[in-house]
This record gives C-alpha cells, sequence and structure tokens, in this order.
C-alpha cells in the first residue's frame, strides 16, 4: 500500500494564514472540515456532482470537494465563514430560499460569485451558473428570487 | 403573529455557515467506522476474513454480524450486521474502526468476504410466485407487533386488509368498469446530508448518541428494546438536521454506532454515510405494483373499487409495514365510494429495504387511483374534473376504515377543485396543438392524507422564562427543515401577546432534557406540537394570573397577560410586567412570593384506534387534508420529450399559520414529487444490484429546471388544533406524479402508467408491445 506522506502547507483562508500538516492527497474540503474546523462548507457527495462543498477560490467558486487542498496553497480561498453581510446572505434569509439549510452554502457560495462576477445575468446565465448545485428541500423558485433581488439592487444602484 | 411570514429562527445561522449538523460535530480522539457492504443482492455468506484489515495502522475493531439481536420496527427481521445471508445490494456486512476515516476505509477493503449468490427476487409480483425463492426462511419466528400479520413461507411480510360495504352490490349498480396496472421501482430520498451517527458508552454506563434523525426519541427506545440497555441510561441528542423527508425516520446507523463503540470499549465512534451508501446501504423510497379496478354509474358516480397494492418492501420489513398499512388506510383517494376491497401487501424483494418517504404511501397511491380516475373519466367521456368534483369525499361520507367524517376532521374538496378550475384556466383548453410538433396539455389529480401514527402517540413542550420577561421554548419537534419549531414560537408568541423575537427556541434535541415529541413524522409537528405549547402557555398564564393577583390585589377572573405584562382587563394601567415576577416577586423590604415560573403541556392523540385484521374498521388519524392539483406540460411528440410550464396545488390547510414558510413546504413538496415522478428511480441490473447509487446517474431536478409553481390555500378549520391550522409539510408531493402522468397520457395519447417518466419510457408505450420492456 502506498501511502501519501503528509507535508506542512499554508493556506490562505478568509483573509487568514493557516499553516497545516496534512496528507497530500486530502481534499481542500476536508481539510477545511478537519483541519480548521470550518465546517460550513458541506460534503453532500465527494464527486463533484452537488454542490454542497463549494467554496471561492481567488473569487471563483469551485467545488472543495474535487481540489487537493494542496493544489490551493498562495492562493485565497473563501468559504461561507468568510462571507459577512454580503446581499445574497439577506436575499436568501427574506426570500425563504433555503429549509433545512445543508445546500445553502454552497448555493450562497456560488450564486455570490455569480451577481459579483455578472450583475446583468440574464435568466440563462443564472441557469448555466446554479444548476451545479442540488437542493432537496426548496422548489429552486426560491433561490431564484433571492438571486434576481440581489441583480436587481445592483442594477438600480448603477 | 398567525399567518405572518416570520423567518425562520436558524435562518442566520444557516446563511453564514455556523449551523451544525451532526456530522459537523469533529473531534479529536473520536474513532471513524467503515461499513463493509455486500455487492450481491442475494447471497449465502460463507466466509469473513477480517485478518488483513488489521494489518492496516490505526485499526482497532472490525465487527461481524454474529450473535447480535434481530431488530424492526413492527417485525423483527433484521441483523443490524448480516449474518448468514445477505438480502439486498448494499447491506452491511461487517463494520471497521478506525483512528482516522481513512484508515477505516482502507482497512475495510480488505474485508474479505466469500458469498455464494442466489437467486434475487426482483419485483412484488415475482415474489409472490409459486416457488419464488423465499428471502426469509424463518419469517413465522420472528417476534412480531400485535397489529403485523406475516404470511410464513411466502414473501408477504404483512397484509392490511380494507372490506367496506358489499361488493357483489357495488359492481351490480355500476354501468361502467375500468381496470388498470401501475408499477414503479425503489427509489431514493436523498436528503443532501447523508445519515450519520456517532455513540459513546461512558463509564457509569450511559451511552450518548448523537444522531441525524427524525425519531431521536425511538432511538432511545429501540436502542433499550433491542440490546437490553436501561432506557433511562440512553441519552440521543438531534441538532438540525439536513433535510429528512421519511428517511431519518427508520432507526439503523445508530445502532451501528453503539456496536461499534461497543466493541472499543465505549470510545466514541462515528458512523457516516458515503452518499453511496446513503442511497442504498440505508432505506430508500419504497416502490409499488398496483392494479385498480374501478365501477360507475352511467352518470359518473363511482360505486365500487377494488385495489391490490403490492409494495415493494425491499429486503426488510421494517417502517415499510406502515407505510403499506397507511396506504390501504386512504385506497380510494378522497372520494365517497361505498363498497372498497383492498388488500396492501408489504413484499419482500432482494432490493434495498423501504423506509417512509415524504407523504408516507400516499403519493404512491394515489398515483394509482388517479391514474385510473382519468381513465374512467375518458371511458365515460366526461370532464375529468366534473367526475372527480361528483365524487368528492365531503362531512357526512365514511372513509375507507369506516370513519365518519365531520365539518372538522376533513377539508373541503370541493372548493379545492373550484379554486384548481379557475388557477389553471381548464375551461379554456385542457390539449393544445402548438404546432406539428408540440402539444400543451393539462393532466389534474386530488388527494388525501391523514397520519397513520401509534395511537398513543403523544407531545410535550417546557416554557421558562429569562430575567427580561422573554421566553425559551422547547419542544421533542426535530428541525428537519419545515421550519416547525418557528411555527410552534409564533403559537406561543401569539397566545403571550409578545414579540416573536421575545420567543427563544431550543434547536437540538437531547432527550435528557427535552420533552418527547414522538417522532418528527407526518406533518404532525405543528398539531401536536402546538396543542402542548398551547397548553404550557395556559400552564403559563395561570401561574402569572396567581401571583399578580396577590400582588395587584385582584381577582384572578379580571386580570389578562399580554406585552409583557399582567394586567387588569378593565384598566390595563393597572399591571406588573412579567420580568418581575417570572422569577418571584420581591417587595421592597426583600420578602420574596412565587418562585421561578415554569410552564409545561403535553398532548396525547385521541380516540385513534387500530385497523380490524379483517375489515380494517379503524380510527388511524385524527383529521383529513384534502388538495387538488395540476400539472401543465409541453411534450414534444418527435421526441416525446417534455417540459414541465407549470405546476399547481390548492390545499385545505385549515389555517396558514406562516405564509411564506406554508408556500414554500409545499413548493418544495411539489417538486420532489415532480422529481421522482419524472426521472428518479433506481436501476437494477439483472442480479437486482443498483446500478445508479449516484447523483451522476441518479439525477433529480436541478435549478434551472424549475416550472412555474403555484401553491394556493383553502382555510376549513380542523376545531381542535391550534388555530385550525391542518397538517401541510407533505401534501404538496402526493398529487404530483399523478398529475404529471395524466397530463403526459393526455399530451402522448397513451396511457402512461409506469414511473419515472422519462421520454423512453413514452416513447416505448407508443411504439407497442415489442419495444415496451427495457
Ligand atoms: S460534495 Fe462536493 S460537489 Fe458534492
Ligand atoms: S435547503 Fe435543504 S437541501 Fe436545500
Amino acid at each position: 500500500m502506498i501511502r501519501a506522506p503528509k507535508c506542512e502547507m499554508t493556506l490562505m483562508v478568509n483573509g487568514e494564514k493557516h499553516s497545516i500538516v496534512a496528507r497530500q492527497a486530502d481534499t481542500l474540503l476536508f481539510v477545511l472540515r478537519n483541519y480548521l474546523g470550518l465546517t460550513g462548507s458541506k460534503p453532500g457527495c465527494l464527486n463533484g456532482d452537488c454542490g454542497a462543498c463549494t467554496v471561492l477560490i481567488d473569487g471563483t467558486p469551485i467545488k472543495s470537494c474535487m481540489i487537493l487542498a494542496i493544489e490551493t496553497i498562495g492562493k485565497s480561498i473563501t468559504t461561507i465563514e468568510g462571507l459577512h453581510d454580503a446581499p445574497i446572505q439577506r436575499a436568501f434569509v427574506e426570500q425563504f430560499a433555503f429549509q433545512c439549510g445543508y445546500c445553502t452554502p454552497g448555493f450562497i457560495m456560488n450564486a455570490h460569485a455569480l451577481t459579483e462576477h455578472r450583475p446583468d445575468a440574464d435568466d440563462e446565465t443564472i441557469r448555466k451558473w446554479l444548476e451545479s448545485n442540488i437542493c432537496r428541500c426548496t422548489s429552486y423558485r426560491e433561490i431564484e428570487q433571492a438571486v434576481k433581488s440581489v441583480l436587481a439592487e445592483g442594477q438600480k444602484q448603477e | 403573529m398567525i399567518g405572518k411570514s416570520v423567518i425562520r429562527k436558524e435562518a442566520w445561522d444557516k446563511v453564514t455557515g455556523r449551523a451544525k449538523y451532526t456530522h459537523d460535530y469533529l473531534e479529536t480522539g473520536m474513532l471513524h467506522a467503515k461499513l463493509v457492504i455486500s455487492p450481491y443482492a442475494h447471497a449465502r455468506i460463507r466466509e469473513i476474513d477480517t485478518k488483513k484489515a488489521f494489518s492496516i495502522p490505526g485499526v482497532r475493531a472490525v465487527i461481524t454480524g454474529e450473535g447480535l439481536p434481530l431488530t424492526g420496527e413492527d417485525l423483527r427481521d433484521r441483523p443490524p450486521i448480516a449474518f448468514e445471508k445477505v438480502r439486498y445490494h448494499g447491506e452491511v456486512v461487517a463494520v471497521v474502526v478506525a483512528d482516522t476515516l481513512v484508515q477505516a476505509e482502507q482497512a475495510a477493503r480488505l474485508v474479505r468476504v466469500v458469498y455464494d449468490p442466489l437467486p434475487a427476487v426482483g419485483s412484488p409480483r415475482e415474489a409472490l410466485e409459486e416457488g419464488a425463492p423465499l428471502i426469509h426462511e424463518r419469517l413465522g419466528s420472528y417476534q412480531k407487533g400485535k397489529y403485523t400479520y406475516p404470511e410464513p413461507n411466502t414473501n408477504i411480510a404483512h397484509r392490511t386488509k380494507i372490506r367496506k360495504g358489499n361488493m357483489k352490490k357495488g359492481w351490480m349498480e355500476s354501468d361502467v368498469v375500468v381496470e388498470a396496472s401501475f408499477s414503479f421501482s425503489p427509489s431514493d430520498h436523498i436528503a443532501m446530508e447523508t445519515r450519520c451517527a456517532t455513540a459513546e458508552i461512558l463509564p457509569d454506563g450511559n451511552i450518548v448518541i448523537v444522531a441525524s434523525t427524525q425519531s431521536p426519541f425511538m432511538v432511545k427506545r429501540l436502542i433499550s428494546a433491542y440490546f437490553g440497555e436501561d432506557v433511562g441510561k440512553i441519552v440521543v441528542r438531534t441538532p438540525l438536521v439536513g433535510g429528512a423527508y421519511g428517511g431519518k425516520a427508520p432507526v439503523q446507523l445508530e445502532l451501528l454506532a453503539y456496536l461499534a463503540s461497543k466493541a472499543v470499549g465505549g470510545r466514541k465512534v462515528s458512523v457516516w454515510n458515503t452518499r453511496e451508501q446513503d442511497m442504498i446501504t440505508s432505506p430508500v423510497h419504497i416502490g409499488l405494483e398496483a392494479t385498480v379496478k374501478l365501477g360507475c354509474t352511467t352518470d359518473g358516480y363511482i360505486k365500487a373499487a377494488e385495489i391490490l397494492f403490492l409494495f415493494d418492501g425491499g429486503a426488510y420489513s421494517d417502517k415499510a409495514i406502515d407505510v403499506t398499512r397507511a396506504a390501504a388506510t386512504d385506497c380510494t383517494g378522497p372520494y365517497h365510494i361505498e363498497n372498497v376491497w383492498c388488500d396492501s401487501l408489504c413484499v419482500y424483494t432482494n432490493h434495498p429495504y423501504a423506509s417512509p418517504f415524504r407523504s408516507f404511501g400516499h403519493c404512491e397511491q394515489a398515483f394509482a387511483i388517479e391514474r385510473t380516475i382519468d381513465l374512467l373519466a375518458e371511458k365515460l367521456n366526461m370532464d375529468k374534473l366534473e367526475l372527480r368534483m361528483k365524487n368528492a369525499i365531503r362531512p357526512g361520507h365514511t372513509t375507507p376504515t369506516q370513519v365518519l367524517l365531520n365539518q372538522s376532521n376533513v377539508g373541503n374538496l370541493p372548493a379545492c377543485i373550484r379554486r384548481l378550475y379557475e388557477l389553471i384556466q381548464w375551461d379554456e383548453w385542457q390539449r393544445i396543438e402548438i404546432d406539428a410538433r408540440t402539444v400543451r396539455a393539462k393532466g389534474v389529480s386530488c388527494s388525501w392524507k391523514t397520519s397513520t401514527i401509534d395511537t398513543d402517540a403523544s407531545s410535550g413542550a417546557i416554557i421558562t422564562f429569562n430575567p427580561d420577561g422573554s421566553v425559551n421554548l422547547m419542544s421533542g419537534v426535530v428541525e428537519i427543515g419545515t421550519g416547525t419549531k418557528t411555527i410552534l414560537a409564533q403559537i406561543l408568541a401569539e397566545k403571550l401577546k409578545m414579540d416573536i423575537n421575545d420567543v427563544h427556541v431550543k434547536m437540538e434535541i437531547d432527550t435528557q432534557s427535552t420533552p418527547e415529541h414522538w417522532k418528527t413524522v407526518a406533518s404532525r409537528g405543528t398539531f401536536m406540537g402546538g396543542r402542548a405549547v398551547l397548553e404550557a402557555a395556559d400552564d403559563v398564564i395561570r401561574q402569572l394570573k396567581d401571583i399578580a393577583a396577590c400582588i395587584l390585589r385582584a381577582p384572578i377572573e379580571d386580570l389578562e397577560v399580554g406585552y409583557g405584562k399582567v394586567f387588569l382587563r378593565d384598566d390595563p394601567s393597572i399591571y406588573i410586567p412579567i420580568k418581575d415576577i417570572a422569577y418571584g416577586y420581591k417587595y421592597p423590604n426583600g420578602n420574596a412570593v412565587g418562585g421561578q415560573i415554569i410552564g409545561r403541556g403535553n398532548y396525547i392523540l385521541r380516540h385513534l384506534t387500530p385497523l380490524d385484521k379483517e375489515t380494517g374498521a379503524g380510527k388511524p388519524g385524527p383529521e383529513w387534508t384534502v388538495c387538488a392539483h395540476a400539472v401543465e406540460i409541453e411534450f414534444d411528440k418527435r421526441d416525446c420529450t417534455y417540459k414541465i410550464i407549470k405546476a399547481v396545488s390548492v390545499i385545505d390547510v385549515g389555517k396558514v399559520l406562516n405564509f411564506k414558510a406554508a408556500l414554500g413546504q409545499v413548493m418544495g413538496a411539489m417538486s420532489m414529487g415532480l422529481s421522482f415522478a419524472s426521472r428518479e428511480t433506481f436501476l437494477f441490473d439483472q442480479y437486482e444490484r443498483v446500478l445508479n447509487p449516484q447523483f451522476r446517474t441518479y439525477q433529480p431536478i436541478r435549478f434551472g429546471e424549475h416550472p412555474e409553481y403555484i401553491a394556493d390555500f383553502i382555510e376549513t378549520p380542523q376545531i381542535d388544533a391550534p388555530y385550525g391550522a391542518r397538517g401541510v409539510g407533505e401534501h404538496g408531493l402526493i398529487g404530483m406524479p399523478a398529475a404529471l402522468a395524466n397530463a403526459l397520457s393526455i399530451a402522448a395519447e397513451v396511457p402512461l402508467n409506469q414511473l419515472p417518466l422519462f421520454p423512453e419510457l413514452i416513447w416505448r408505450t407508443k411504439k407497442g408491445e415489442q419495444y415496451d420492456s427495457f
């Protein structure tokens, strides 16, 4: 049996530097949850299919179960715990865009990136961005409304 | 307060990543278990060799099935770890415990199991054939509940019989008769949080379980019953639950965590399902094969119903028995039929075993019934809503189990149908050809549901105060996403006439300090939990008035409680703030009276009875919520693909307690129903192995595929419920599969009697015989 040796790595998470010793084979999701105690990112499938583990890497939404922690050295990682008072969070609350809340961190990170990168997103763009995440509780309409309310607010301010 | 869209209490925790679920409580020193599962659906276990697994460093124990008691809620037929034989693909054959999950996984791969494969049973009909392999040879010797009727030497775990009226008379009065058969395979709940549990046995023998479950109190009772542990020594904690939908009502991983902890001297062990295991190893959504025969007069009054449900309960009966009983209870759908014959069987197969799925046997049953109603309407040449309206159940009618309905215990179905009629503009068109390829069609259905839970199920609530006069509410209802705890807070705020922000809700369950709520299932949280909260509030009000009467020197009858005060009804300027008496009142000279106020309340279901073995007569639940549904689709005739344009549900909820939360519950349930009906199923190979236990190949509806949803409410109060509210958590789902199938049958002009409605299925059905099997 080949055992991946552990190594020291420094990750930049939510603006803070963290030095940890982890296996080279550890995924970012595993490291966030098990080494840093950031359990907001959720395991839903560990296969890239559900989006519950989505975080931002240099601003781009990435499924943290699909990337090794070691690959993120030198990049800036933002998890749901690093998001404070983002309009999308309030919108999710106001639009009742979650029930059990398990898919919510992943959805919010993805939707937040969408509103930042594509403030003028049309329906098709929204669909393309958000179809990577699964929510089993809501009808998705609530999530759609939350995203659209943030986009509309942004456009009003311009 | 009542009806307002109050934001759920745990909302901000959930949007900031701070909300914690069972598997988020990670701890150094906690051991991890990995399940070794069967690659076969039916096989004898010849040998299990665990030696090699111990070559992995960190492995602390490997547990196999020998010497364990049988488990099961109604019928003890399931070893927690397979012994001698495996009965489904995914069944647990060994549990490996190691320091880290990685080590446990590596070791699990080294557990060598030698199997002798046996012929596998792939459907209820196959299981009932003469000479079919017996899945439980010792069925006759299993311990069972009083109202469970297994049939030894067959694959029948339980049969519920409904015998109402006189069938001979019913068929005599019928001028038109239709009969059809329906089927679908098992599928899954796929809650986003997979099932998980941890267990720890403390030196004093106390057992602490933390689990993602709808039934923390049942976990406690069952571990005690199965393993002979003192029930008082078992503490179960349940933090927030990441979706459940019935799939977390059964007790499974908790037992394994307990066994694993026991094997390592009581250390804390975590058992956590991967997605793949969650889909097949843990209980699934039941499958069904049904035959329905309906007879009616030429003017459309249904006179007779003969119904056969063969449920695919899978390898073990556990909660499936209850599900099949519930389907029988409401077997006719919400229609007044005087002569009813129904047999509902829980049949063993070599499929993953079944558990409740949101609506508890009702969306399954409704699919068969509502398709048949459409076929009947076609044969009669009658409008489909008109036929439903004519036969709609009303006060004064009796249910299949012969419960007499009244103004309170059943909602107003005709009103639901009328509202639906308007919302979908039924009179404008029901099928139109848009162009040579495209057709639009509307399909409708009706549904009803009562709960079929234990006749003595109860719920409790405790209220305490904070020094500022705000209150803490403790209830055993688990927050599985339905927002029930917020609704309970609203009920309390309304009753005490106080600000909702001053009601603090304890979200986590701890069976040691939280009063019991039987199980968070069956849309009963608001009714039972709500009644308990109201009683606890009355208790608090009485105590507050007692003290205030003495301080204000006024008779109790003249006092009112509200707005943070106890005041004189005729002169509110004379009052005492609650905060000054909630912890006892202190006179200026230092003397004190009263003392800490603790409110308690409980509710136990009343007048419920088990079903009679021979006729099914009995009262299963307190009330029936009724609904009418519609689905509008756009169908492409060339390739049989379709788009769901609009889905509508009108539900008689009694009273809307939280408008947006109710909408969310209904729309979410509709989405789940449409997903199930249009695309969700396990695919089995010829050996009955599940081919698609992954989101890559088992694909629920995703963002962007969602149609327009319309949810609307009728309010016919249930008199004995808090503010008249009826159950609503499941009902949006019930009619969706049927309405979708009805719409597509109209569009494709061919009866579609199987689920899920993959375009390929529609194409094969249209092509006829030679193409009709997969
Ligand atoms: S857990 Fe990463 S996509 Fe599902
Ligand atoms: S809120 Fe439960 S899965 Fe999305």
